[in-house]
């Protein structure tokens, strides 16, 4: 069964089309990746997911039930920490996180609630209220508050932005525990090398429109081009852009033979003083690029 | 991590769970400042007794067996209860929206009737304790004939329901503090003061007191009052009526607010 299962999707805020007759199937179990410039439609397609918005038209089912005729179903399913730092101040983080489950009509576990504090280092910080946490403490907060409730779906939306490399790495490795265990996740990141590392399938969204879907490697080797640079003895190097499909091996042997009759033309270099080779990878970043680049060059 | 903790959810929903959570976060919320929700109408309260009970209200009589003291403790007991209910759901939903935690319900599996029933409760909860506190520092200066201690009882929750609605609506449609504050003091105050709060509206001179009929609050206090003193210039069936119908209408309204308003969810 699709995890979620979003089809002619449409949403408007005014004039402006957020998300253009988006279809997208993300299955069970799956870490996916949602990726766009600002404004791309990210966010307005997770806040539809989840109930915060309204969509014009289109339809979305989560595990099979569709969110605005069975809202108590799919909601109860899922759990979405926000873009944005938000701000309860009230309470203690630490009865917050004791309340929350409640809303979505279970009681806590208190095992779950303990691993939780334990994973997120967030002990020292229970009886503080969320003014006094710091952002990267904020936003660990605001992980564990997500996850409380055991969401079958988790929906982190830009989780790392702004916060340290050692809490990045702990949350993505926390991310793939979850993961593992059965929860599905859907994850808007600016960090494109995360999302390279982390996400089984990637989706590009951008003017609202899903412009590129496929297995993250796919997507890469799909839409870039790898780089192999020789060096000479002389210390000149030859930059040579492989294309799709070219064989490693075919343009060694080419190198090897130059002039021959599938080699490359002479380029009056000397081939057997090669002494090292870079093979350099495209990244999902200059796929990325390569797909919202505007036609004026400028990324929008 | 702990191969023995499940990490999805496997327990049976409880829709009641759901509701009785946000009514037990707003009672908290209310105790969390008590000394802004119920030491603060104790003071309001002693004053206005001072002020037109003990200083005026020797100087003023408009039925003959009831000082005015015994005239405007009904009074002042609903206003405390009006004010209370308005302010727990005003600012509670308005604040939710305004640092924009009311985005973590917004996403929970809580209906929209949920979300109204749990917010009133509270309110009328806190409305009610601020009524008893006001009526306990009231004994200080009178006593209460007490006629249908019931029926007055059932008058103070209505009117507690009502202004709790016209509280979430407020917060729904409030953009700012200001216009928060706007429906505040050009709305709800004059409606208080010109709902016969401190005299009885039949002895205004025409038309003013024709067009004091139009004003809910009217309703509200003459039914609290007719119940406490056993006498009032309208029944209590009419303005228990009056009263529980525009409740009703209100309520309508928020949970329909929470179903389709582009100020919650765009």
């Amino acid at each position: 069964m699709a995890a979620i299962d979003i089809q002619n999707l449409w949403k408007q805020y005014g004039d402006f089309t957020a998300v253009k007759d988006l279809n997208l199937k993300i299955d069970e179990g799956e870490i996916f990746g949602l990726l766009g410039p600002n404004g791309a439609g990210k966010s307005s397609t997770i806040h539809l997911i989840a109930g915060l918005c309204r969509m014009q038209k289109g339809s979305i089912k989560i595990f099979g039930k569709d969110i605005v005729t069975d809202f108590v179903e799919t909601r109860r399913n899922v759990g979405l920490m926000h873009q944005e730092i938000v701000i309860d101040n009230f309470l203690p983080i630490g009865k917050m996180l004791n309340l929350h489950p409640g809303y979505y009509g279970v009681k806590i576990d208190p095992d779950w609630r303990d691993l939780l504090i334990e994973r997120l280092a967030l002990e020292p910080h229970l009886g503080k209220k969320m003014m006094g946490l710091s952002g990267g403490m904020k936003r660990r907060f605001m992980v564990a508050k997500a996850l409380i409730h055991k969401p079958k779906l988790l929906i982190l939306d830009e989780p790392t932005a702004g916060v340290d490399v050692e809490l990045r790495v702990a949350l993505w490795d926390f991310v793939r525990e979850i993961n593992k265990r059965g929860t599905t996740i859907l994850l808007t990141t600016h960090y494109i090398e995360e999302a390279e590392e982390l996400c089984g399938r990637i989706g590009i969204m951008h003017h609202g429109e899903l412009v590129a879907l496929d297995k993250t490697k796919s997507l890469v080797q799909k839409i870039n081009k790898r780089h192999l640079t020789v060096s000479f003895k002389t210390g000149d190097d030859l930059k040579i852009t492989l294309n799709e499909g070219d064989s490693l091996q075919k343009v060694i042997n080419d190198l090897a033979n130059p002039g021959s009759k599938d080699g490359r033309e002479s380029d009056n270099k000397n081939y057997s003083e090669v002494v090292d080779f870079d093979l350099q990878k495209g990244s999902l970043e200059d796929a990325f690029l390569s797909l919202t680049r505007t036609e004026g060059g400028r990324r929008e | 991590m702990n191969s023995q903790i499940n990490s999805i959810q496997t327990q049976k929903f409880s829709g009641f769970k759901s509701f009785s959570t946000l009514f037990k976060k707003e009672i908290l919320r209310m105790w969390s400042v008590a000394g802004q929700t119920l030491l603060a109408p104790v003071v309001t309260a002693t004053l206005y007794l001072l002020i037109f009970g003990v200083s005026l209200g020797g100087r003023i009589s408009f039925w003959e067996d009831i000082s005015y003291i015994q005239f405007v403790v009904p009074g002042l007991v609903l206003m405390g209860v009006i004010n209370n209910a308005f302010a727990n759901t005003s600012s509670s939903l308005f604040i939710s929206k305004y640092l924009g935690n009311i985005a973590d319900l917004l996403v929970t599996p809580l209906t929209p009737f949920q979300f109204m029933t749990a917010y009133s409760l509270a309110a009328i909860l806190r409305a009610i304790l601020v009524g008893l506190v006001i009526l306990g520092v009231s004994i200080f200066f009178t006593s209460l004939p007490w006629a249908h201690p019931f029926k007055a009882i059932l008058m103070a929750t209505v009117s507690a329901f009502l202004f709790a609605q016209f509280g979430l609506i407020t917060a729904i449609f409030a953009k700012s503090f200001d216009s928060l504050s706007v429906f505040t003091n050009f709305l709800l105050m004059p409606l208080i003061y010109l709902g016969g709060l401190f005299y009885p509206v039949q002895q205004l001179p025409s038309p003013w007191n024709t067009i004091s009929m139009f004003n809910p609050l009217y309703y509200l206090i003459e039914g609290f009052r007719s119940s406490i003193l056993g006498r009032g210039e309208i029944s209590f069936a009419i303005a228990f009526s009056v009263s529980l119908g525009i409740a009703t209408i209100l309520a309508y309204w928020v949970i329909y607010l929470f179903t389709n308003s582009s100020r919650l969810r765009n």
